[in-house]
């Protein structure tokens, strides 16, 4: 019903009325993101991105747009997201390369989540990709793929992969009890991205395409934490927060515990230094401490990234499979500490 | 066509009559109840009921509802069970992160972590509903059953906890809480009240858990300074489950067979309880012991006030194993155990001024119970007995704190 009330537009643009309308679409290409949703070429206005530190999940990788309607600009906030205008979209595919040694071999999409700017605010909803790979349709109370890739060594992993539903977006996209983005901030995205009409600063090329106005020239740039030339208290830092921060901060959902590992906190004890647990309950797996510097066998916040058990790991949701460069990276951290 | 049905059921009560006053919702044990449940808890509207029939639902992630003001109601917590014991993903059985959520009449079993989180709901009445982990007390059992924390407005009525490794029933930086004629058993704690405000904790049964009733504060977190917080009409009883807490949680510190103990809070009432059977020692009122850079806490209790309980039997077979506090106790005593116990330590400035008149503990009748305490001066002076059974010296009027009352309860 709704394409033929409001698909006047043109076939290849954004349907603006889709995107804002009350109730999802049932299948991505309803949103007209993509000038051919099976190749996820995207359509005009609909730019590629990429993030300097990015979130782990399960070793999926992810391509992602953004979409900020014509006429309207997003704006700087510091330390935080841009501040998107009403219309705009934040689209994501989850993918894993059929072989990674491979690149040609082909993707196994599993879903696209989309946070589109409402009205109201942020809403968070998710589609699953069929098996033929030509649609995803809307998934409101998630699923669970069991699925393998082949990895760089040739190796076949498996994995049980879940697609969040509804309540489970927010789960990590929440601030102060609404929705969010997570990963567009300003210092995120300050890096060069292959366009396909030559390799830019992705902020420039923001501005040249009106989706922001400005951003401050003093601008710092978020530590690639698998840049191994950068600091190793800078790496460190740079996962937590990405990885960790969105809830653990004083305005996020684990705020409760007291631990926070946003890269804006300097409190020894809140960042985990001989902190206590305080109702982790067989989380702390008889540890004293989140973090005993220079011992990360003794630290309670590298335990729970190894875990794969659902009372014991972290994050709580999002990972099936320990993210074993990061507990590398994190183990030297704590034991140079 | 059992799931054409529910599918038909949810369709129409969204696309039809979503803007009707209530409506009720129904489900039965399915194969696909993960999803079936899981998307009922998303496309309920505000109003509305969610029923689910008698029987075993099984679920290989954890549930969430996040929409305001509906009611989950199960057949009765015998009937209508929730099981988790083949949970793959999800930190806890059923979260809540809305406003009031009403849960009734269902049992949540064998969660791999916590059965029931409530995040910062204001309002949130859960009513003859069962946590239980099924296999007895062990340590890779879940830490809460009930777990409301950062929430205002928390009822829990006429429910049991069975089995956590940390505590049973567990409230935390909340205020305003009513948590009555509920029963608690075979938990590492059975009744934890930490970090919250305006409590009143009644009519329950607190008993084989390792500790029955604990109030108690701990620094560095958001909310903290616990006070107003009433403990009356409970039984708290033969506690004597070793305790099986992972260690590193502070209620890995508590010995076996503790019936109450107040740590850190102000303006606590324990009265009218039933306390006895409790091996190490019945009530204790203690300081939380661990260092802490916090300047914005107070690890002192103050303004404890103790009367009208029953005491039994109590410190015949202190736990001396788990913790500090059974070994002092026992050395500090000589053997010859306390009903009730205050660790008598004070701020320096108190210690040389005196405590101001409004903070200091007060005894009540309590029969014949038998008390015990340290004065620190003579503590630090190792030629003195630091020792003080005169129960006398604690005697004085009862001002009792206001009953808490929860809007539309």
């Amino acid at each position: 019903m709704l394409l033929i009330i409001f698909g006047v537009n043109s076939a290849f643009a954004v349907n603006d009325n889709v995107l804002l309308s009350e109730k999802f679409p049932r299948t991505l290409s309803e949103y007209g993101f993509f000038e051919d949703t099976k190749a996820q070429q995207p359509s005009e206005g609909v730019l590629p991105y990429e993030l300097i530190s990015t979130l782990f999940s399960d070793y999926s990788k992810k391509q992602r747009w953004v979409y900020v309607p014509e006429g309207s600009h997003a704006t700087y906030q510091r330390d935080w997201v841009f501040n998107f205008p009403v219309g705009s979209a934040l689209i994501k595919t989850f993918y894993y390369p059929l072989d990674e040694r491979n690149p040609d071999a082909g993707m196994n999409m599993m879903e696209t989540r989309v946070l589109l700017r409402k009205d109201s605010g942020w809403e968070a909803v998710s589609y699953a990709w069929n098996e033929t790979q030509t649609e995803a349709n809307i998934k409101i109370a998630g699923k669970t793929i069991n699925t393998s890739w082949i990895d760089e060594f040739g190796d076949m992993q498996e994995v049980r992969y879940r697609i969040p539903n509804k309540n489970q977006c927010k789960e990590c996209h929440a601030a102060n009890d609404e929705i969010t983005p997570i990963g567009p901030k300003a210092r995120n995205l300050n890096s060069i991205y292959p366009f396909t009409d030559g390799p830019k600063n992705q902020l420039t090329k923001w501005i040249d395409e009106e989706f922001i106005k400005d951003y401050p020239s003093d601008l710092l740039k978020t530590t690639d934490w698998k840049n191994i030339t950068a600091s190793l208290d800078n790496r460190a830092r740079s996962y937590l927060d990405i990885n960790c921060g969105h809830c653990h901060s004083s305005t996020g959902a684990a705020n409760s515990t007291g631990l926070y590992l946003n890269l804006s906190e300097t409190r020894k004890k809140h960042l985990g230094i001989y902190k206590k647990p305080v109702a982790t309950g067989r989380g702390s797996g008889d540890l004293q401490y989140s973090i005993v510097p220079g011992k990360p066998e003794e630290s309670i916040l590298l335990l729970r990234m190894l875990s794969t058990d659902p009372g014991v790991m972290m994050p709580e949701s999002g990972r099936a499979l320990t993210h074993t460069e990061a507990v590398e990276l994190i183990k030297d951290w704590i034991s140079s500490m | 066509m059992h799931k054409i049905y529910i599918k038909i059921i949810l369709f129409f009560s969204l696309a039809v009559i979503q803007n009707l006053s209530t409506e009720e919702i129904s489900l039965e044990p399915s194969l696909n109840s993960q999803e079936e449940l899981q998307e009922a808890l998303i496309l309920i509207n505000s109003g509305d009921t969610l029923r689910l029939s008698k029987g075993t639902y099984y679920f290989e992630d954890g549930l969430s509802l996040d929409v305001d003001d509906v009611t989950i109601e199960g057949a009765g917590m015998n009937e209508t069970i929730l099981n988790f014991s083949k949970q793959a993903s999800g930190a806890q059985g059923l979260l809540v992160t809305s406003n009031k959520v009403t849960l009734k009449g269902f049992s949540v079993e064998d969660a791999k972590g916590d059965a029931i989180k409530v995040i910062g709901a204001k309002g949130i009445y859960m009513i003859n509903v069962k946590t239980e982990w099924t296999g007895g007390p062990k340590s890779s059992n879940g830490a809460y059953g009930f777990y409301p924390v950062e929430s205002s407005d928390v009822l829990i009525d006429g429910c049991v906890a069975i089995g956590a490794s940390d505590a049973g029933i567990y409230v935390g930086q909340s205020k305003n809480i009513i948590v009555r004629n509920s029963t608690a058993q075979y938990n590492v704690a059975g009744i934890e009240i930490e970090n919250s405000f305006y409590a009143d904790v009644y009519n329950n049964l607190a008993s084989h858990n390792t500790a029955g009733i604990l109030v108690f504060d701990l620094p560095d977190l958001p909310q903290q300074g616990g006070h107003h917080v009433r403990v009356f009409r409970n039984q708290v009883i033969n506690n004597d489950t070793d305790n099986f807490a992972p260690e590193g949680n502070i209620v890995g510190e508590v010995p076996r067979g503790t019936g109450i103990i107040i740590q850190a809070n102000s303006h606590v009432e324990v009265f009218d309880n039933d306390i006895g059977g409790n091996g190490t020692v019945n009530l204790t009122i203690v300081t939380y012991g661990s260092e802490t850079n916090d300047e914005g806490y107070d690890p002192h209790p103050k303004s404890i006030q103790v009367h009208g309980n029953r005491f039994g039997n109590g410190g015949f077979d202190p736990d001396l194993e788990t913790g500090e506090l059974a070994a002092i106790l026992f050395e500090l005593s000589d053997g010859n155990m306390p009903d009730i116990f205050w660790d008598g330590i004070l701020p320096f400035s108190q210690i040389l001024f005196g405590q101001p008149e409004d903070e200091k503990i007060v005894l009540g009748d309590n029969g014949d119970a038998t008390f015990l305490t340290i004065n620190p001066i003579k503590y630090m002076l190792p030629i003195f007995d630091p020792v003080v059974r005169n129960y006398d010296l604690f005697k004085g009027e009862i001002n009792p704190l206001d009953e808490i009352v929860i809007e539309g309860i």
